[in-house]
């Protein structure tokens, strides 16, 4: 059994839950992102997976091994930390050949492989360098090659973009997968950015306030999402509450509002994404209403549209100069409709799966 | 250049240049006074001075007390040092880091013989030394042992501050990732921890071995016959003669001091640390 395997995974701080009973898995060469919001557990459950803090209950498998007890040194971990945590007194060289003078590799050897593993960094050049006459992108791929040439069979990120900005954060973010992926890295990596993790990752972890929401590819998370949180917190979508009059529509305020399926009378939600709501100018068919807001994006334009079952987002690709609905103003009327499909029916708690 | 940083124009910068340089002249001052008397050629100190002179260097040198007393100074303020900075590191390291009841305590506890007058700390002490004398048998009064045990004291808050404040600012999160990389805790500490604190240390070191070298209140009432530590023995000899010999020897002490912080501070900047 390669891999990290979670198992009811929990950490207690006295009555306050820090995580609840995480049950999760990284495969072998897989890359799963931890993702939410501050204070979800999402770092918490890192650094138990490292040994920094001892879970109040569940189990740790690495590599089919129960590490759960170990101290964090005798785990096969290798951890990039947010602020990369460089020794500021070694070297580039003497930083990434520590954990291999831990192991005991001779030295002709952990040479090669510090050389190496500095290579596939592009800092080779740098070597003999203190940490601090590095720049914030280049300590951030040290600590990357820190990690890296103990040949860890999981490696654990916390947030390492994070000290980056946005520009060289895209860059290192695509790097860092092209890395892991040519390497086939069993990797683990926390972060509060969805497009980060939309990006990065094979398969994500949702997680809000110590409990999993839900588990998935960045497809599955975006497409059908299981609960309120996820389907707010993944893209941006327009929730709509309401009661299922019957299989096929939800009352919403004044509106009937066409959905897939339903169980009448019950309570629910309506998570509608902006790219998948038509918009069109006059009569016809559809909910009607009156353009509040027209935010041009570029390459996209916004239009927040009130109707009777409330504000609804739609986005688009921005309409050529010659489309009517280039000129839609505030004030304008238009219909709106959507395949029934398309609007996602969820419990009406934002924590109910 | 603090003028500069202010970014303040005219009369401003101009009063806040003319302040610097009278703290560094209020400062500065006694001690160019100190160095400068002990070239004056008369015995009866008086402005101006009467011609210049190098015999007051060779009448310290002569009397062997000074000698001595710099010798013993160095032994007391070597050892107590070593000691003082070792213990004081520790417990620094323990406040910062440890979680444990009492942490503030102990730290007030440790800074305490900041607080206390010397005089007071001496007096204290020789009582005490006395009572273990009597209950135990075993003589702390007038030895080199009772007399360094009590510059330990003096070493003990200086330590404590200058190692807590240098480990106050390093990210706990490198220690974290030494335990990550396969090192057990006695080997990040020795290869991570003590490595980051060394300005702290170093800094520590040299306030160690001023503060004990210099201290007089304590020692007066600590030191035994024929053990004089230099500031005693300098003044022992101001009670009997006023004359520039003292300001030699002073000015041998600021030579030396001075030399000291300045190599110090080629290791670790001083001025990043205190």
């Amino acid at each position: 059994m390669a891999g990290l395997h979670l198992e009811g995974l929990a950490k207690r701080y006295g009555a306050t839950v820090a995580v609840e009973r995480v049950d999760m898995a990284v495969a072998q060469g897989e890359l799963v992102a931890l993702l939410g919001p501050s204070g979800c557990g999402k770092t918490t459950t890192l650094r138990m997976v490292a040994g920094f803090i001892a879970p109040s209950a569940g189990r740790i498998l690495l590599d089919g091994k129960d590490v759960t007890a170990a101290p964090p040194w005798a785990r096969d971990t290798g951890m990039v930390f947010q602020g990369y945590a460089l020794f500021p007194h070694m070297t580039v060289a003497q930083n990434v050949g520590f954990g291999l003078e831990m192991r005991g590799t001779a030295r002709a050897e952990r040479d090669r492989r510090v050389t190496e593993a500095l290579r596939l960094v592009r800092l080779d050049h740098l070597a003999d360098r203190l940490p601090r006459q590095l720049s914030g992108g280049q300590q951030q791929r040290v600590a990357l090659a820190r990690a890296l040439v103990v040949n860890p069979s999981v490696f654990l990120l916390d947030e390492p973009l994070s000290n980056l900005d946005a520009k060289l954060r895209a860059e290192v973010r695509v790097e860092i997968r092209a890395l892991q992926q040519r390497l086939g890295l069993t990797t683990l990596f926390v972060t509060h950015d969805q497009e980060e993790a939309l990006t990065m990752a094979d398969r994500l972890v949702v997680m809000d306030r110590g409990k999993v929401m839900q588990i998935g590819t960045p497809e599955e998370l975006y497409e059908t999402p299981a609960n309120l949180f996820v389907a707010g917190f993944i893209g941006r979508c327009t929730i709509l509450h309401g009661t299922v009059e019957a299989p096929g529509t939800v009352r919403v305020g004044a509106a009937a509002v066409s959905v897939d399926g339903g169980t009448p009378g019950s309570t629910v939600a309506v998570a509608l994404r902006p790219e998948r709501v038509a918009i069109s100018l006059g009569e016809g068919t559809g909910l009607p209403g009156r353009i509040e807001l027209v935010t041009y994006l570029g390459g996209l334009t916004d239009w927040h549209v009130a109707t009777e079952a409330g504000t609804v987002l739609v986005t688009r690709p921005t309409p050529p100069h010659d489309d009517p609905l280039r000129r839609l103003a505030v004030g304008d009327a238009v219909r709106l409709s959507w395949l029934p499909a398309h609007a996602r029916l969820l419990a009406a708690e934002a924590d109910a799966a | 250049m603090e003028g500069a940083i202010l970014g303040g124009t005219g009369w401003r910068r101009g009063a806040f240049n003319t302040a610097v340089i009278l703290v560094f002249a209020f400062v500065l001052l006694p001690v160019a006074t100190v160095v400068w008397l002990s070239f004056f050629d008369q015995e009866i100190l008086a402005f101006p001075p009467e011609g210049y002179t190098l015999r007051w260097y060779a009448n310290a040198w002569d009397r062997r007390e000074f000698a001595r007393g710099f010798v013993v100074s160095l032994q007391v303020a070597l050892v107590s040092m070593t000691i003082g900075v070792t213990f004081g590191t520790a417990a620094a390291y323990a406040i910062v880091r440890g979680r444990f009841k009492g942490r503030e305590a102990i730290n007030g506890l440790l800074l305490g013989p900041l607080a206390v007058p010397g005089v007071v700390a001496g007096t204290a002490l020789y009582v005490f030394y006395v009572q273990v004398d009597n209950a135990l048998d075993f003589q702390l009064v007038a030895t080199l042992h009772g007399l360094i045990a009590g510059h330990v004291l003096l070493t003990i808050p200086w330590t404590v501050r200058l190692v807590a404040a240098s480990l106050q600012g390093l990210d706990g999160a490198i220690e974290e990732a030494a335990m990550n990389l396969g090192a057990r805790p006695w080997t990040v500490f020795r290869r991570v921890t003590l490595p980051m604190m060394r300005p702290g240390v170093v800094a520590a070191c040299l306030f160690s071995f001023i503060q004990s070298f210099e201290n007089l209140e304590l020692t007066l009432l600590l030191t035994g016959p024929g053990r004089q530590t230099l500031p005693v023995a300098m003044l022992n000899y101001l009670e009997f003669k006023v004359d520039p010999t003292l300001a030699a020897v002073a000015t041998v002490q600021i030579v030396l001091i001075g030399a000291l912080m300045l190599i110090t501070d080629r290791f670790v900047k001083l001025s990043r640390v205190v």
